[in-house]
């Protein structure tokens, strides 16, 4: 590149303390900046990124201790310079902008008063001098109202202005360096790209080099000029973005790359009686309507996907079906029958028939009870087996998913990853041998890798036990590879409703064009391109 | 702003309402005995003539609601009724004892509270040192021990010496600075009991708060840990530590009790257990009510204390 | 001076005994659960072993106690020589004997409330909880109203109300501190009914019962035991103030709070054995606070 070295970092180890011991988070990575470069990093939780990306400031978090190795940011070592000297560089020539904008922002003070204090504390500028920055770069962040938003609290404002606004801050002193830890990993498809668009043109006009710590491999496209691929606190590889997103090198990179590609056949359409049928639904909490005139069918072997933004109504729809809210209108059909609204009132058989996987199978699975217990039980009571039936049963279900059964039948929930707790989730759902499954986001608290093994399995097993699926989520690249059917929500109606294939490639209403052009892609160009589009649109 | 004033007031009827329970459920307690009151009072040996006189004096020929109705108006108007006890009219018999045991629990209160505040401050900061360790295993110590015994040790090593009097008595010649002298080893029992418990909570809240992502904003901006603590925490820490220190003064309102017998300090404590081993119901039920009240007003003090330092609740759009 | 010495040897003796127990409970406890065992503070293998010794005390209280519990065996007041090695109380009992029995006594009266007051409050704390509507709504509202009444004072007045008698003393005791545990109860098992393994277990069609014993109970434990222990501490010092008070439990029986104050006059003159039931009312509280209190720090060591 030929510019200067900005921050260099060699070697270097980082320990987080558990208990009494201490176990490596950080394995010895290197790392070279160079001026006005923005290096994305990513990896999957727990390979160590925030860790590095702190380290960077010369700063450890409690618990968290440098252990070997050198930081070295424009000729000041930052492992062996006095606290003073660090303390000196953070916020003036070393900014950090937080995931989480909300609880990031002092709720005691207004925006401009924590904007303004990293310059006057490091006497950058004067009071006067760095309010009128401030509304300049707030402007600049395309706040609206940049004049008076400063003299909001942190709590008045949304969480994707918050979030720009936060950007504005880490710009206050003009620093060399700003690390952004997941700035929009908190925010909906929608407003990412807003503040996607803010932060790169915000870097790129000042010169800024930036640090862009993310998991999602299409927003690091957009934002680095090179990326660093890391996984469990080593360096995988690392390269410019073009060429990493076309020729990665190390299998473990390809795997990443590979998640999106996964699309399986689309199936025939549904024909007969529908497993499911949702007619004319309204339903609500209180006196607010959160569903208003819903309809769809679910075949069997289809998944439809239900589509939206967090509050489109989408998750509540699968409360109507599953009988946990009664609808005030409409009604709920399963194989042409008019099922009860509330779940109490529905038989057993039917309450079998219904299954559910949710989202954090943390949650999802009761931490004291083994798996033997978990998968049993449904099986226990919809299908009377016990004994030996019931232990051959839960056998079944656990090779069905792909686990070795006698490793993991007394097992805890505790004792297993995130995917193969979703797996169990899974079990569970099969074992009481329905023919609806809601699936509520079940994938998006999962690691990218690890999303791919789950929905292969949920289209391996759809096809073995004519399974219909209920696909809630938010994630459209999700969507594009399991998908038959697309259900569009938005504020709590359909707007659009279809085939994958033919919704994708022609959505009908602006919504849904939005919505769609707003995942990202893996493609530099594509939030240029977006935005080139848009521009003409307005 | 207006919302706030709304919030205040909500609170304040809430108080209130809390207060007309309390009053119902003291009266009211006497009504849970199966049988006659008059006869399980003065047993099984009284004559027709002297339950007829106590039920008469009682007011227990009166439905259970008249009766309410009369007390309350009475109290209201600061007519406590009649010790049965002694014949003497119960607001005379509580009013200087009341003086008293504020004078004692706001005594206790002025060195337990900047005491417990700084250790508990001083423990988070110092999260795991050997000063945190050790101040938390005496405070759990000091947290187990009975009252009296606390009481007694004191007693044993700073008045068997001579250095402070073990018995306090009030007369009316009794000035201040006599009053501070002699009331000093059962302000230190309650202080002893009440700043472990306090600095305890105080060090909980303050940890909890030094944990959120703010501070460790506030200090990836590069500002010093004194700016940090003064700027940042202590304006969000102001709602906790008042809820601790509300908490723990109402608790000194009854710690004094023990403390009161002990020392023989002539306060409503020493009051109310006479009255409870005379079954002097009516001066029980008196005192029991004051003290309620005191723990009651405490915690709503606090409640609107906290709502109107909590900046989210100060500025709302 | 006598300060300074009896904080050294009070100092020494608690390392010494937290040492030994924690050696002797790492070569005890099964396989499973030594890991817990070996990252125990000194303060809760301490605490274990007082609470073990005072529960073989109260076990074996006759067969240990020299002599009978109410005799009286001589003059008033005697000073610490054999055979009464603790002297003797003002009627001329021994005091050791009633020391011992007080074990039995004051901590079983103690430990039997908390029990009572356990089972009522956390039963309906959790049944509050999962029911919800008016159910839950009513029971907090009036728990809330008799929290709102300091708990001493309102023992008292009931107390007051009822007369004092051992059975009245655990009846009110139970039902002021049922309240506090059906506090607890109530959030923590809110905190469990709100998961979505809970929303699974209903809408598979499981009934209240199959809730509370599979899917609630099991994640309530660690809270609710360490609330047990909290709440005998409470307990067990309310007991003891009431009785120290005259209010609690009535000779002759030998009980540890009202022998302080039968024998508090000997304070004055520099005698401290009114001290040594006061001392072992304290010495069981901080040893129940201190394993509570590793257990606490261990149950959220586990979350991070």
């Amino acid at each position: 590149m030929g510019r200067d070295i900005l921050l260099s970092i060699r070697g270097l180890r980082i320990d987080g303390r558990s208990g009494d011991a201490w176990h490596p988070i950080v394995k010895g990575v290197d790392l070279t900046l160079h001026r006005g470069e923005v290096l994305g990093l990513i990896g999957e939780s727990g390979a160590g990124k925030s860790t590095l990306g702190l380290a960077a400031m010369g700063f450890a978090r409690d618990g968290c201790r440098i252990s070997g190795g050198t930081i070295n940011f424009d000729g000041i070592d930052l492992c062996t310079a006095p606290e003073a000297i660090r303390r000196g560089l953070r916020g003036k020539r070393i900014a950090y902008v937080a995931q989480s904008a909300a609880a990031s922002f002092n709720p005691a003070h207004r925006l401009i008063d924590q904007y303004c204090e990293a310059p006057v504390v490091h006497g950058v500028m004067p009071r006067e001098k760095a309010e009128g920055d401030a509304v300049d770069l707030y402007r600049r962040m395309r706040l609206p109202n940049p004049e008076d938003i400063g003299f909001r609290y942190p709590h008045q404002v949304s969480g994707g202005q918050l979030q720009r606004a936060m950007t504005a801050m880490a710009m206050a002193c003009r620093p060399d360096l700003i690390i952004f830890d997941e700035p929009t990993t908190a925010l909906d498809v929608m407003t990412q790209i807003e503040v996607l668009a803010a932060i790169r043109d915000i870097v790129r006009q000042s010169g800024t080099a930036a640090i862009y710590i993310t998991h999602d491999l299409a927003v690091v496209a957009q934002m680095a000029d090179r990326i660093k691929v890391l996984l469990r606190g080593d360096e995988v590889e690392e390269a410019d973005t073009r060429s990493m997103l076309a020729a990665p090198r190390q299998a473990y990179t390809r795997s990443l790359w590979a998640v999106r590609s996964f699309a399986r056949p689309e199936q025939p359409p549904g024909r007969g009686t529908p497993v499911v049928s949702v007619r004319n639904v309204t339903a609500g909490y209180g006196a607010v309507d959160v569903l208003k005139n819903v309809s769809f069918d679910i075949h069997a072997r289809r998944t439809v996907a239900v589509v939206g933004e967090s509050g489109s109504g989408k998750s509540t729809a699968a409360r109507v079906i599953a009988g946990l809210l009664p609808p005030r209108k409409g009604q709920v059909l399963m194989g042409g029958k008019t099922l009860p609204p509330g779940f109490r009132a529905r038989s057993r058989d039917e309450l079998r028939q219904c299954q559910m996987i949710y989202q954090m199978a943390d949650t999802a699975l009761n931490p004291k009870l083994r798996l033997r217990e978990l998968i049993g039980r449904p099986a226990e009571m919809y299908l009377g087996l016990t004994g030996t039936a019931l232990e051959a049963r839960i056998r079944d279900l656990l090779a069905l998913i792909e686990l070795e059964p006698d490793t993991y039948i007394d097992r805890l929930p505790s004792e297993l990853s995130g995917g193969q707790k979703q797996r169990i989730g899974i079990a569970r759902a099969l074992a009481a041998e329905p023919q609806l499954i809601i699936c509520d986001e079940v994938t998006s608290a999962l690691d990218q890798i690890v999303q791919e093994d789950i929905l292969k399995l949920l289209d391996r097993l759809q096809g073995e036990l004519n399974l219909a699926y209920m696909f809630i989520t938010h994630d459209l690249a999700t969507v594009k590879s399991i998908a038959d059917e697309v259900v569009v929500m938005q504020q709590g109606a359909v707007v659009e409703h279809g085939p994958k294939a033919a919704l994708f490639a022609f959505p009908r209403q602006d919504y849904t064009r939005l919505l769609l052009s707003s995942v990202p892609e893996m493609d530099p160009d594509w939030l240029n391109r977006l935005l080139a589009a848009r521009g003409e649109d307005a | 702003m207006t919302e706030i004033w709304r919030m205040i007031g909500q609170r304040l009827l809430l108080g209130m309402l809390t207060l007309f329970i309390i009053s119902v459920v003291i009266f009211g307690a006497t009504e849970l005995l199966p049988g006659d009151l008059a006869r399980e009072l003065l047993g099984q040996s009284a004559t027709e003539e002297t339950l007829a006189a106590l039920r008469e004096q009682l007011g227990l020929n009166d439905p259970a609601p008249v009766r309410y109705w009369n007390w309350l108006t009475g109290v209201l108007q600061g007519d406590f009724g009649v010790s049965m006890a002694t014949q003497k009219p119960i607001s005379e018999l509580v009013g200087t004892r009341l003086g008293n045991t504020l004078f004692l629990a706001l005594y206790a209160a002025a060195l337990s509270v900047p005491l417990s505040l700084l250790l508990g401050v001083l423990a988070a900061l110092w999260r795991n040192s050997v000063f945190d360790r050790a101040s938390n295993a005496l405070a759990l110590t000091a947290i187990s021990f009975p009252e009296f015994f606390v009481a007694y040790i004191l007693i044993l090593w700073l008045a068997q010496t001579g250095l402070f009097p073990s018995m306090v008595r009030i007369t009316g010649a009794t000035t201040t600075g006599d009053l501070l002298y002699s009331a000093f080893l059962p302000a230190l029992t309650l202080t002893l009991v009440v700043t472990a418990h306090m600095m305890r909570m105080t060090r909980a809240a303050i940890i909890n708060l030094l944990a959120s992502p703010y501070i460790e904003m506030a200090r990836l901006k590069g500002m010093s840990p004194m700016r940090v603590v003064l700027h940042h925490a202590v304006p969000n820490a102001l709602a906790p530590i008042i809820n601790v220190v509300a908490l723990n003064l109402a608790y000194l309102i009854t710690g004094v009790v023990v403390v009161e017998v002990v020392f023989v300090y002539p306060g409503l404590g020493q009051l109310m257990i006479d009255a409870v081993t005379n079954r002097d119901i009516p001066v029980v039920q008196a005192i029991a009510l004051i003290f309620a009240s005191a723990y009651v007003l405490l915690n709503l003090l606090a409640d609107v204390l906290s709502t109107v330092t909590n900046p989210r609740l100060m500025h709302r759009t | 001076m006598a300060v300074l010495v009896s904080l050294i040897v009070g100092l020494g003796l608690f390392f010494i005994i937290g040492f030994a127990a924690r050696a002797g409970l790492r070569a005890a406890a099964p396989a499973r659960h030594r890991p817990m065992f070996r990252d125990m503070p000194l303060t809760a293998s301490f605490g274990l072993a007082v609470i073990l010794v005072y529960v073989v005390v109260a076990i074996l209280a006759p067969v240990i106690a020299p002599f009978g519990e109410g005799e009286v065996l001589g003059d008033q007041y005697l000073p610490w020589a054999a055979p009464h090695y603790l002297g003797t109380d003002k009627l001329g009992r021994d005091m050791l004997t009633r020391l011992i029995f007080g074990a039995r006594n004051t901590v079983g009266i103690a430990f039997a409330t908390t029990a009572l007051a356990f089972v009522a409050g956390s039963v309906l704390g959790i049944w509050a909880a999962l029911a919800g509507g008016w159910l839950d709504q009513g029971l907090s509202r009036l728990v809330d109203a008799l929290m709102a009444i300091p708990a001493l004072i309102f023992s008292l007045l009931l107390l007051t109300i009822f007369g004092t008698s051992v059975l009245t003393l655990i009846l009110v005791i139970a039902a002021v501190d049922a309240t506090r545990v059906y506090r607890l109860a109530r959030s923590v098992a809110q905190g469990i009914v709100v998961m979505d393994y809970i929303e699974a277990a209903r809408l598979r069609g499981e009934g209240n019962w199959h809730l509370i014993r599979r899917e609630i109970l099991p994640n309530a434990m660690a809270p609710l035991v360490a609330e047990f222990g909290l709440r005998f501490c409470f307990v067990f010092l309310s007991i003891s103030a009431l009785s120290f008070l005259g209010l609690g439990i009535k000779p002759p029986t030998a009980d540890w709070g009202s022998m302080v104050r039968e024998n508090a006059t000997l304070i004055t003159f520099g005698d401290i054995t009114p001290l040594l039931p006061a001392g072992a009312i304290a010495l069981l509280t901080v040893a129940v606070n201190f394993v509570v209190d590793w257990q606490l720090q261990r149950a959220s060591g586990l979350k991070e």
